[in-house]
C-alpha cells in the first residue's frame, strides 16, 4: 500500500478514455463499478467539451457480484452498440472488474458485434493513464492499420494528441502549417478527431511525426516495422526543436528545409535589453518527461536560465531525464510523490518553477514563481485562445508564458533602488499588484502565485505553515549552530524580500562552512561578494 | 400554522407508481462524502483503501482543497497487496501507523472502504477494532464503505455516520438530536431558532470533535436534515432513540414543518412558535419571492444524484412556481420519504435508480426548462439548448433553513437568466 494524496496521474483506463474520447465513431464499453463516471467530468468540465465521452460503463453493483456480471456486461456491449452504432469499440475492465475476473475481451468475442472489437488489457495496480493512453492507440492502430499504397503527395500522420491533453488542440494547428510550408500534407491526425477509417487509411501516410511519445510511441514502433513508416523523434517545442524538427522532416522526405521564421518573435525578445535580467534565474522543471526535456532546453539556450533541476513522474521517460540532467549536470528526480518534489524545490530554492498544476500550488505555498508547462492541469490550461506549445507560435506562447510570472526588469531596479521608500519599501512586494502584495509576510499560505508574482525570490522559510501528514524531517541545513547579530538582521531586511531569502541561505552557508557562529555586517557583506556573479 | 401554505395535495405522490431502473449510473460514489465531511469533524482522518482510481476520484472531486493539506488521503492497494490477506492487513498496520505518527492531532481515523477493498474482502471492520484497542484512549478507529458498489453519493455520509452510532455511550438524557452535517451557519441558525423556542438540550451529529461527543437513549428523539441518513435513522432507531418524521427543511414551508414537528415534540405552544418564526418566515418568503421570479411556470427535470431530488422537488414547485416532470433519486426511502412525497402533488414521474441513456431521451422528449444534473451531463445537455443546474451545488452550499431559502432559489435561476441575457447571436 502506497499512501497518497495528490496524484499526478489516473488509473490506465482514464488515459483508454482519452483516447476514446479523442475519437469519433469509436465506443469503449468499460467494465467498472457505479461512481467510476466520474471521469466522465474531467473531460466534460476541464477540456469543456460539449459531448458525453463515448464510454458506456457497466455499473455493477454490490448485488451483482454473487450472480452474473458477466451477462451484465454482454447486455451493455450490444446496447452500448446498437444505440451509438460505432464503426469499432474497445472494451475493457476498470480496477475494481480487474479483481472479479471476468474477460471483457473473451465475452464481446462471444457476441459477434459486427464491428471489430478490441480487447484491452491495462493493469491497474502497476501501471497508470499515460500508459493506458499509448497501450489502448497502439492496440487500435495494430487492430486497424494494414500496409497500403502511399499517397501520391508526400504527406505525414501526426500521432500521440488526445483529449485531456496539455495544449494538444492548438500543437495540431501549429504542426500541421510547419508541414505545410514544407509542401507535406497531413494524411490523419490520430487519435484527436480520427475515425476508425482514418486508422485504417494510416498507412498510406509517408512518415509519422510523434508529436508526443508518451501517448504514442508503442504505436509509432508498431508502424515503423509494420508499416515501414519512419517516425520523427525531435519533439518541436522551442526555437532550436522546431528547427531540427523541420530538419529532421527534410531528411525524411528529401525536401528541403523550409521555415517561416518572420512570425517568430522569441529570439529578439530574449536578445532585448528588458531580457537581460533573465540571465542565469535559477529553474527548476518537473512534468511529463516530454514537456520537461523540451523545456529545460528552451530554459537554458533560448532564455539564458540556469536550470538547478529537472525531473519527471511517468517513469516511462525516466531514462530520457536521467539522460538529459546528466547533460545539465543536475540530479534527476523520478517520482509520483508530489512531497519529494516539494522537498527538493525547497532545497534548490530556485526563483522559478516550471512544472504541473501541483508545482504551481507548491509554488503558491513557498511563494515561488510558476509557470505550467506540462499535464496534469485544470480548467484554465484549456484556454479559449490560440494557446500551442510547439512551432513558432508555440516559442511565442512560452516567452510570454515564463516570463509573465517575474516582474518586468526594469521594475526589479526600480524595487531595488527604492527599497526604502514608502512604496516599495520591502513588504510591499511587487508594484503592479499593489497592496494585495502585503499579505505575503502576514499569510505566506494564501497568496496566489498567479497574481502577486513577485520576481526572483528565492524560497522564504516559510513560517511554519500547517503541514500535512507527510511533513518532511525538518533538515538540517547547516552543522553549526549559526546566529544571526541584531545588526546583521536589521542589514538583511534592507535586501529586498524576494532575494531576502537566497541571501540569508547563502550567508549561512558561507558561515558555516567557514566555521563561523555568528553572522555580523561584514559576514553578510562577505558572503555577498564571494557569491557574485 | 400552515394556514400560509398552499394545502396538501389531495393526492400526493406517495401512491405514485415508482419507476425502477437498472442501467448505466451517472453518479459518485460514497467515497466523494469525504469532501465535506472532514471539514465538519475536524479532528477526523479519512482513510480510503482502494485503488489509483479511488485516489484520482477525490483529488477530481476535491478539486482545489487537495492543495489546503486537508486529512484525507488513499492507501493505494498495490500488486503485491492483491497476492494474500495476511499482507495486506500488516500493510495497513504499517500505513496507519506511519500517518498517526505524522498527524498526533487526529482523534478519530475511519477506514474508509472502496470497491477494490470490499471486492478482496479485506476485513476493514475487523482491523478498526483491532486498531481502536492499540491506539485507545487517543484515537478511535471506525470503518465503513463509501464503495461504488454499495453506496451513492451522499450515501457515503450515511455509512459515515451510521458507523459512529453504535460507540456512542448511552444515556437517559431527555435530549434532541439534529442529525446530518449542515455548514456551520446553517447549524447556528437552527440551533438558535429551536433554543428560542426553549427547546433543549440540542446536540448534532456528527459533532465537530469527538470529545464534544454525548449519549443516545431510549429518551433522545432525532430529526434528519438531510434525506440521505436511513442507515443513521435505522441505527439511531436501534439504540432506542425515537425519529420526528417531517419534511426537509428546505424553502420556508419545509423549514416551518420541520420546526413544528420538532416544537410538538418538546410541548411548544403555537405562540411561542409564532412569535420565533414569524420574522425569518416573513424574510424567507420576501427572499423566495424575489429570487423565484423567473421560476414561475417552468418545468423541472432531476437526474438522480443525492436523495435531495424529492425535497428540492416540492420546494420548486409549491414555492416557486414550477412543475416537475420527473424527479430521479438514486434511492428513495419510503419512511423518511413519506412527508415530502405527500406534499408533492401528483403528476411528475418518480424515478429510482437509473439508466442514464433511457434517461436521457425521456428528458429530450420533455425538453424542459431546467435540468437538474450531475457534471458529467451538464455540458453536454446545454450544447443540446438545455439550461442546466449542476446538482453537486446544492450539497456544498448552505440552502437550508430560513435565511438560505431566497438562496436556494437563486441556485436554480440564475442558469435560466443566464440564458436569457447571453446574446451570442449575429445582431441581425
Amino acid at each position: 500500500m502506497k499512501l497518497t494524496v495528490w496524484t499526478y496521474e489516473g488509473p490506465p483506463h482514464v488515459g483508454a478514455m482519452r483516447v476514446a474520447t479523442a475519437m469519433k465513431g469509436l465506443h469503449y464499453v468499460l467494465h467498472a463499478p457505479q461512481g467510476d463516471t466520474y471521469a466522465d467530468l474531467l473531460f466534460t468540465m476541464i477540456e469543456r467539451r460539449n459531448h458525453r465521452p463515448p464510454v458506456t460503463y457497466t455499473t455493477f453493483q454490490a448485488r451483482d457480484l454473487g450472480s452474473d456480471t458477466a451477462g451484465l456486461f454482454k447486455t451493455a456491449c450490444i446496447e452500448a452498440h446498437d444505440r451509438y452504432q460505432p464503426e469499432a469499440m474497445i472494451v475493457g475492465a476498470s480496477c475494481t472488474a480487474e479483481l472479479i475476473q471476468d474477460d471483457p475481451g473473451g465475452l464481446a468475442e462471444t457476441l459477434g458485434l459486427p464491428v471489430p472489437v478490441i480487447a484491452l488489457e491495462l493493469p491497474s495496480y502497476q501501471r497508470k493513464e499515460n500508459f493506458g493512453a499509448d497501450e489502448t492507440f497502439f492496440q487500435i492502430v495494430k487492430a486497424l492499420a494494414r500496409p497500403m499504397e502511399r499517397t501520391p503527395n508526400v504527406t505525414a500522420n501526426l500521432i500521440g494528441p488526445t483529449a485531456l491533453g496539455f495544449r494538444h488542440r492548438d500543437d495540431i494547428t501549429e504542426v500541421t502549417r510547419l508541414l505545410a510550408d514544407m509542401g507535406i500534407g497531413v494524411n490523419v491526425v490520430a487519435p484527436y478527431g480520427a475515425r476508425p477509417a482514418c486508422i485504417k487509411a494510416m498507412g498510406a501516410a509517408h512518415f509519422n511525426v510523434l508529436m508526443y511519445p508518451e501517448t504514442a510511441e508503442t504505436a509509432a514502433r508498431w508502424m515503423e516495422r509494420e508499416l515501414g513508416q519512419p517516425f520523427t523523434k525531435v519533439v518541436p517545442i522551442g526555437v532550436g526543436a522546431t528547427r531540427d524538427f523541420v530538419a529532421e522532416v527534410a531528411a525524411i522526405t528529401g525536401r528541403n528545409v523550409i521555415l517561416d521564421e518572420s512570425r517568430l518573435r522569441l529570439p529578439w525578445y530574449s536578445e532585448s535589453v528588458d531580457s537581460t535580467y533573465l540571465t542565469g534565474k535559477r529553474v527548476f522543471l518537473f512534468g511529463d518527461g516530454t514537456h520537461v526535456a523540451a523545456c529545460a532546453r528552451i530554459a537554458r539556450d533560448e532564455m539564458g536560465f540556469e536550470v538547478v533541476g529537472m525531473g519527471c513522474y511517468n517513469r516511462e521517460q525516466a531514462r530520457t531525464i536521467r539522460a538529459l540532467a546528466k547533460d545539465f549536470g543536475v540530479e534527476p528526480l523520478i517520482t509520483d510523490d508530489y512531497l519529494e518534489v516539494e522537498r527538493r524545490i525547497e532545497e534548490l530554492a530556485p526563483e522559478l518553477i516550471l512544472g504541473t498544476q501541483m508545482e504551481r500550488h507548491i509554488g503558491k505555498r513557498l511563494g515561488i514563481p510558476c509557470a505550467v508547462i506540462s499535464a496534469p492541469v485544470h480548467v484554465q490550461d484549456f484556454p479559449a485562445r490560440y494557446a500551442p506549445q510547439m512551432g513558432i507560435e508555440g516559442a511565442n506562447v512560452i516567452f510570454d508564458t515564463w516570463v509573465h510570472p517575474l516582474v518586468m526588469g526594469l521594475e526589479e531596479h526600480l524595487l531595488t533602488m527604492f527599497r526604502e521608500d514608502f512604496e516599495f519599501h520591502d513588504e510591499a512586494g511587487a508594484s503592479h499588484h499593489g497592496h494585495k502584495a502585503k499579505l505575503r509576510d502576514i499569510e505566506p499560505a494564501a497568496i496566489d502565485a498567479d497574481t502577486v508574482a513577485p520576481d526572483g525570490g528565492s524560497a522564504p522559510a516559510p513560517s511554519a505553515p500547517p503541514r500535512g501528514i507527510s511533513e518532511p524531517e525538518k533538515q538540517g541545513t547547516s552543522s553549526i549552530e549559526v546566529v544571526w547579530l541584531p545588526c546583521a538582521e536589521k542589514e538583511l531586511k534592507k535586501i529586498p524580500f524576494f532575494v531576502r531569502g537566497k541571501a540569508r541561505r547563502n550567508t549561512e552557508n558561507y558561515a558555516s562552512e567557514r566555521g563561523v557562529n555568528r553572522i555580523s555586517v561584514d559576514t553578510l557583506y562577505e558572503a555577498k561578494a564571494h557569491y557574485a556573479r | 400554522m400552515t394556514e400560509r401554505f398552499a394545502p396538501p395535495p389531495a393526492r400526493g405522490c406517495s401512491t405514485t407508481p415508482v419507476l425502477k431502473e437498472r442501467g448505466q449510473h451517472e453518479v459518485f460514489c460514497g467515497l466523494t462524502g469525504i469532501i465535506w465531511l472532514h471539514r465538519k469533524m475536524q479532528d477526523a482522518f479519512f482513510l480510503v483503501i482502494g485503488s489509483r482510481t479511488c485516489a484520482h476520484l477525490l483529488q477530481s472531486a476535491a478539486g482545489v482543497m487537495i492543495f489546503a493539506e486537508p486529512r484525507f488521503a488513499t492507501a493505494i492497494l498495490e500488486e503485491t497487496d492483491l497476492a494474500g490477506m495476511a499482507d495486506a492487513q500488516k500493510e495497513l498496520d504499517r500505513v496507519v501507523h506511519e500517518l498517526l505518527e505524522r498527524r498526533p492531532d487526529i482523534r478519530q481515523l475511519f477506514l474508509v472502504g472502496s470497491c477494490p477493498s470490499e471486492v478482496i474482502k479485506l476485513d476493514l471492520a475487523n482491523a478498526a477494532e483491532r486498531m481502536s484497542a492499540e491506539f485507545a484512549p487517543r484515537v478511535r478507529v471506525l470503518s465503513y464503505s463509501g464503495s461504488g458498489i454499495e453506496t451513492t453519493f451522499t450515501q457515503g455520509e450515511d455509512a459515515c455516520l451510521a458507523a459512529m452510532v453504535p460507540v456512542l455511550p448511552a444515556s437517559d438524557e431527555r435530549q434532541l438530536l439534529l442529525v446530518g452535517a449542515l455548514p456551520d451557519v446553517v447549524e447556528e441558525q437552527a440551533v438558535g431558532l429551536l433554543e428560542a423556542m426553549g427547546v433543549g438540550p440540542i446536540r448534532v451529529l456528527p459533532a465537530p470533535v469527538r470529545n464534544a461527543e454525548y449519549g443516545v437513549g431510549p429518551n433522545t428523539v432525532y430529526a434528519l436534515t438531510q434525506p440521505f441518513l436511513t442507515d443513521t435513522h435505522e441505527a439511531l432507531s436501534r439504540r432506542g432513540a425515537r425519529h420526528l418524521p417531517a419534511p426537509f427543511p428546505f424553502g420556508e414551508e419545509g423549514t416551518t414543518a420541520w420546526l413544528w414537528a420538532v416544537a410538538q415534540e418538546f410541548g411548544v405552544d403555537a405562540e411561542t412558535f409564532a412569535r420565533v418564526t414569524e420574522k425569518p418566515r416573513a424574510r424567507a418568503r420576501k427572499a423566495i419571492a424575489q429570487a423565484s421570479e423567473n421560476l414561475r411556470g417552468k418545468s423541472v427535470f432531476f437526474f438522480p444524484d443525492s436523495q435531495l431530488e424529492l425535497p428540492l422537488a416540492r420546494f420548486l414547485t409549491r414555492e416557486c412556481g414550477m412543475h416537475a416532470i420527473e424527479v430521479g433519486a438514486p434511492f428513495i426511502h419510503r419512511a423518511v420519504m413519506g412527508p415530502e412525497l405527500d406534499l408533492l402533488a401528483e403528476g411528475p414521474v418518480i424515478a429510482e435508480g437509473q439508466d442514464v441513456d433511457r434517461q436521457l431521451d425521456r428528458a429530450r422528449a420533455a425538453r424542459p426548462d431546467l435540468v437538474v444534473c450531475g457534471l458529467g451531463l451538464a455540458n453536454p445537455l446545454e450544447a443540446e439548448g438545455m439550461t442546466t443546474k449542476w446538482a453537486i451545488e446544492l450539497v456544498f452550499t448552505p440552502v437550508h433553513f430560513y435565511e438560505q431559502a431566497g438562496d436556494l432559489a437563486g441556485l436554480f435561476s440564475r442558469p435560466l437568466r443566464r440564458r436569457g441575457l447571453l446574446k451570442l447571436e449575429a445582431a441581425e
